[in-house]
């Protein structure tokens, strides 16, 4: 995050927003870091872009983008979804900076939904697009009274809704926006993402925010924090994914979209992660045989 | 296919756009209508852009429903987003809408008053029969509608005139700068000014829809139109380096002021209240029904029981908004195909478990039938 002069792209300014404007977000979002997994309501403007399609993202992303970072936009954990590309292009023209695919080479990578399978870095920093920040919403729309839920660390809401989960269905119903415990104080939505990448938020060396534009609220886990899905000890927290390899990479391990083949129960299982997908079959193209096997 | 995570989405999204364009002017045979046209002749809709794009500025709000086809809404967006970027150099004076340049002014509680009753250009008394003699191309303008001769008398607002007598409440001024929604994030509980703001920018559709339920006992209202004035006011603002008020220009407002009943508390004696609605340009029933959604939003205040939706101050206030609204609704057309995922695989998961379960079940009972 390195910032140089101003930079003028069609009468606005460097990455859209006003310097004023970046300036109370990055106070908005220096105060979020101070106090992991809180709340901290913000001044969201009204962006280029419709609310819901990544604004609080968006406005983070503007707020801390310096010339030299190199940006990524993910949608579903893919590069070339519509959403992601016209993210990634607002920012080709407004700042000017230069995009990635790969999230290794990225500075700022921006997404909707995942985290990227490749481990992030110390050097990367992760803005989340948030639709409803409030992880008690569905159990109390109230912002007046989950405020002061959240101010007396009352969640026993959530741990009731959980067990009632468990005690109906043998199981969490929740399969995405699973709640997490950041830094054993905020109950925090960690955005829709699957709970299969939960754990990755945990003590993560790269910096994560997190932007609802509609909703006009930020929020961060700095670097290495403790992140905590909730769970039971006698009914520990187990992320899933479906029950397959990759039908191009022959991945085991990473998260899988389902695509249906024909309409008679055909089925096949991709990478969500384009980037770590492509990667894996460059590498198998480029091994001979013997280590493809080893690599899968 | 092109909308899925497969290569080529950039391209897609081009086409899109180009498309979009060309549908947008549609047959190119007939002559492309020009913004000065949407100003003058689709008045209604500029000023209902107008105010929920919170943008005075007739000239934009045309453009921007000619850009987006007339969907007001996505015009009403356009011009926010828009707005957004100008710099903010202040506030104004409280508008004195009592010395307002009056173009219509109707009042539902005295037959006469001081200023009369001036219908003005409404549709109120119009017969809703199809004129099919617009349909005709070419047709001459219609003659000029008759002037009035005298010159207008001042015309005070009935609620003063009430506010005199000591039959309705006075509002206090609040001290200091108003809220600004568009600079800090709503809080609840909020200040009636906030409140206010909000509620100029909300949806039409939204708050006819919630006054209306007022009216049908859903919030036990029981309003007469004080006033409802449309017409032209100055805008007066202290800049801070001059140090004295000066006037910026005029915009057109509209304006309503219900009167309510309210049977007093032990703090307060048995007087009417207000509900004020206030919209930019032409929106009377914007105004109307935002006067009605104020009033239900009052009952907090006046110590009445909250019960009905148009009474929850954080119900209204966080949904009013169309530009926040049709954000949201229409996201879900975007993928959300990794959280479905994650729901059929615990979905699956709950089956089988449920299955296993019911077959456990089942297997000692036909053991038990077998004995």
């Amino acid at each position: 995050m390195s910032h140089d002069s101003g930079f003028g792209s069609g009468g606005y300014n460097f990455a859209y927003l006003d310097e004023n404007t970046k300036r109370m977000i990055r106070r908005a979002l220096l105060k979020a870091v101070a106090i992991p997994g809180h709340q901290v309501p913000f001044g969201a403007r009204e962006m280029p872009l419709p609310y819901g399609w990544g604004t609080g993202g968006i406005q983070v992303t503007a707020a801390i983008l310096g010339p030299r970072d190199v940006l990524k936009v993910i949608d579903q954990g893919a590069d070339d979804t519509t959403n992601a590309v016209s993210i990634r292009r607002f920012f080709s023209r407004v700042a000017g900076v230069r995009g990635t695919t790969r999230t290794a080479e990225a500075t700022i990578i921006q997404t909707r939904h995942r985290i990227p399978e490749t481990p992030l870095t110390e050097a990367q920093t992760i803005v989340y697009q948030v639709p409803m920040p409030e992880p008690l919403f569905r159990l109390e729309p109230r912002l007046a009274e989950t405020r002061r839920m959240h101010a007396l660390a009352d969640y026993g809401l959530m741990h009731v809704k959980l067990y009632e989960d468990i005690a109906r269905h043998g199981h969490v119903s929740t399969a995405y926006n699973y709640p997490v415990m950041v830094g054993g104080r905020y109950l925090m939505s960690p955005s829709p993402i699957p709970a299969f990448d939960n754990p990755k938020m945990h003590r993560m060396p790269a910096l994560q925010l997190f932007g609802a534009g509609r909703e006009k609220k930020i929020y961060a886990v700095p670097p290495y924090t403790e992140v905590r899905s909730l769970d039971f000890e006698d009914h520990p927290f187990r992320p899933h994914r479906a029950d397959g390899c990759c039908a191009l990479c022959g991945s085991a391990t990473s998260y899988l979209d389902e695509v249906v083949t024909d309409d008679r129960g055909g089925r096949m299982f991709v990478c969500s992660d384009t980037d770590y997908c492509e990667e894996r079959q460059e590498a198998a193209a480029a091994a001979p045989a013997s280590e493809t096997e080893d690599a899968a | 296919m092109a909308y899925v995570a497969v290569k080529g989405g950039e391209r897609a999204i081009g086409n899109a756009h180009a498309w979009l364009e060309e549908t947008r002017r549609g047959d190119p045979g007939l002559p492309a209508l020009s913004v000065a046209q949407i100003e003058a002749q689709m008045g209604l809709a500029v000023d209902r852009v107008m105010a929920e794009g919170a943008c005075h500025d007739r000239g934009l709000a045309a453009l921007a429903i000619k850009q987006a086809q007339g969907d007001l809404i996505e015009a009403a967006f356009l011009l926010r987003a828009f707005r957004t970027t100008l710099p903010r150099f202040g506030h104004a004076a409280p508008l004195e809408t009592g010395a307002m340049r009056i173009r219509r002014r109707v009042s539902a509680t005295y037959k006469d008053l001081p200023g009369g009753q001036v219908l003005g250009p409404t549709y109120d008394y119009t017969h809703r029969l199809l004129d099919f003699a617009l349909a005709a191309e070419g047709a001459p303008p219609p003659p000029p509608a008759p002037q009035a001769e005298a010159p207008q008398e001042p015309a005070p607002h009935v609620t003063e005139l009430l506010a005199r007598e000591g039959l309705m409440a006075r509002e206090a001024p609040a001290p200091g700068e108003p809220a600004d929604l568009t600079r800090a994030p709503l809080a609840f509980p909020a200040s009636r000014a906030a409140r206010l703001q909000n509620l100029a920018r909300g949806d039409e559709g939204f708050l006819l829809g919630l006054g209306y339920s007022t009216q049908r006992g859903y919030g036990n209202a029981h309003p007469f139109v004080g006033e409802i004035r449309q017409g032209s006011v100055a805008v007066r603002m202290t800049p801070p380096e001059l140090g004295f008020e000066i006037e910026i220009g005029e915009i057109d407002v509209t304006e309503c002021q219900m009167v309510n009943q309210f049977h007093g508390s032990k703090a307060e004696p048995p007087q009417f209240t207000r509900g004020y609605g206030l919209a930019l340009g032409r929106g009377e029933r914007k105004a109307m029904a935002m006067a009605l959604v104020d009033r239900a939003l009052m009952a907090g205040e006046l110590g009445e029981e909250r019960t009905a939706p148009a009474q929850d101050e954080e119900f209204v206030l966080m949904h009013s908004d169309n530009v926040e609204a049709t954000g949201f609704v229409e996201h879900l057309k975007l993928p959300h195909y990794v959280d479905f995922q994650s729901e059929l695989e615990v979905v699956r998961r709950m089956r089988a478990t449920a299955t296993a379960e019911r077959e456990a079940m089942r297997a000692p009972r036909e053991e038990e039938v077998a004995e």
